[in-house]
């Protein structure tokens, strides 16, 4: 599986930490609606570890499309949180 | 997947505008190979606009700095003049600018991590796109339509993907940039207006002017003691009052 993370580049990472990913980000989701910042920080920076410790990057010089993007790793919370505010997501 | 899909879709659809509508995909390997050359103008753009922000922004800092030097003689030389007022103000300016200065230090190293990236993506980017008019060469010469569209439609999205990922790293730098600007042109506006001027501009300021006073002053009483000294005429007390 080809994950990116926004502004850093991809990653390649092994099927198995699938789960653990879709875990992670529902928590995440759970933080947002909670307004929890500190709990989001963590699981972000928890995200963004599990995919650059167990990930390879991938060449610069492949071209391939990814299944999973992540924001970019500065993404704050009130940033993170905008996602969710607005049903039409992507303005035309 | 709550924020992953979020964000996924947001890029795909970005990667979906860029793919644009060519009938032919070996047309749309051309096109697409123009749109990547002008989207590497556009990083390295947004390379010069943030070095150039940073640049004013040290400037700005450099100015600060020299003023507290500026301001930490002015303070002794106020107390060697026993005028602890004076000093005082001087200390106390001094501190502010001490404050905007450890500001701008943050904000120059934030921009400072904004052209890393952008760098970083900058030189991604060229490789991918050399990469991608290797294969759109062979693909062409060798394969008819439909097979090219099979052979290169990775390599189209996986690019595209890399470019929307790039226009969104630059709009973000140029987000952070515009808010510093914001705030060094206030700072600006400040020095302009005066409330840094007395210290920032290189005439007289008001405690240069104080200062000034006094040494004449000074000045002048050492020549009267000398006169004093020579004429052998018993010492006055001292003026306590400047």
């Amino acid at each position: 599986m080809v994950i990116r993370i926004s502004s850093e580049g991809q990653y390649r990472l092994a099927s198995s930490y699938f789960d653990r990913i879709n875990e992670i980000d529902n928590q995440i989701v759970e933080a947002i609606a909670g307004g929890e910042r500190d709990a989001f920080a963590k699981l972000f920076n928890e995200l963004l570890a599990l995919v650059r410790t167990h990930g390879e990057r991938v060449p610069d010089d492949e071209l391939v499309e990814s299944q999973v993007v992540l924001p970019p790793p500065d993404t704050s919370f009130d940033e993170a949180a905008e996602l969710f505010v607005a049903e039409g997501l992507v303005p035309d | 997947m709550g924020l992953l899909s979020r964000t996924t879709t947001l890029i795909k659809v970005k990667v979906s505008k860029l793919l644009g509508a060519a009938e032919d995909p070996r047309e749309m390997m051309d096109y697409s190979y123009e749109k990547q050359l002008s989207m590497l103008q556009d990083v390295r753009r947004g390379i010069v606009d943030v070095t150039t922000s940073k640049r004013r922004l040290e400037l700005q800092k450099s100015k600060l700095d020299d003023s507290l030097t500026k301001l930490q003689d002015q303070a002794k030389q106020a107390m060697s003049a026993n005028r602890e007022d004076l000093a005082r103000t001087a200390l106390e300016r001094r501190a502010m600018i001490q404050q905007q200065s450890s500001d701008l230090d943050t904000q120059i190293q934030q921009l400072d991590g904004e052209q890393a990236k952008l760098e970083q993506a900058e030189s991604r980017l060229r490789t991918k796109i050399e990469a991608f008019r290797t294969k759109k060469e062979v693909v062409k010469a060798q394969y008819s339509a439909a097979e090219a569209q099979v052979r290169i439609g990775e390599s189209v999205t996986g690019l595209s993907e890399e470019m929307a990922d790039v226009g969104m790293a630059i709009d973000r730098a140029q987000d952070k940039t515009e808010a510093m600007q914001a705030r060094a042109g206030a700072i600006d506006e400040l020095i302009a207006s005066g409330a840094l001027d007395d210290v920032t501009s290189s005439g007289q300021d008001s405690i240069d002017r104080e200062l000034s006073q006094i040494s004449m002053k000074e000045n002048v009483d050492a020549q009267l003691a000398a006169l004093r000294n020579e004429v052998g005429a018993p010492e006055k007390p001292k003026e306590l009052e400047g």
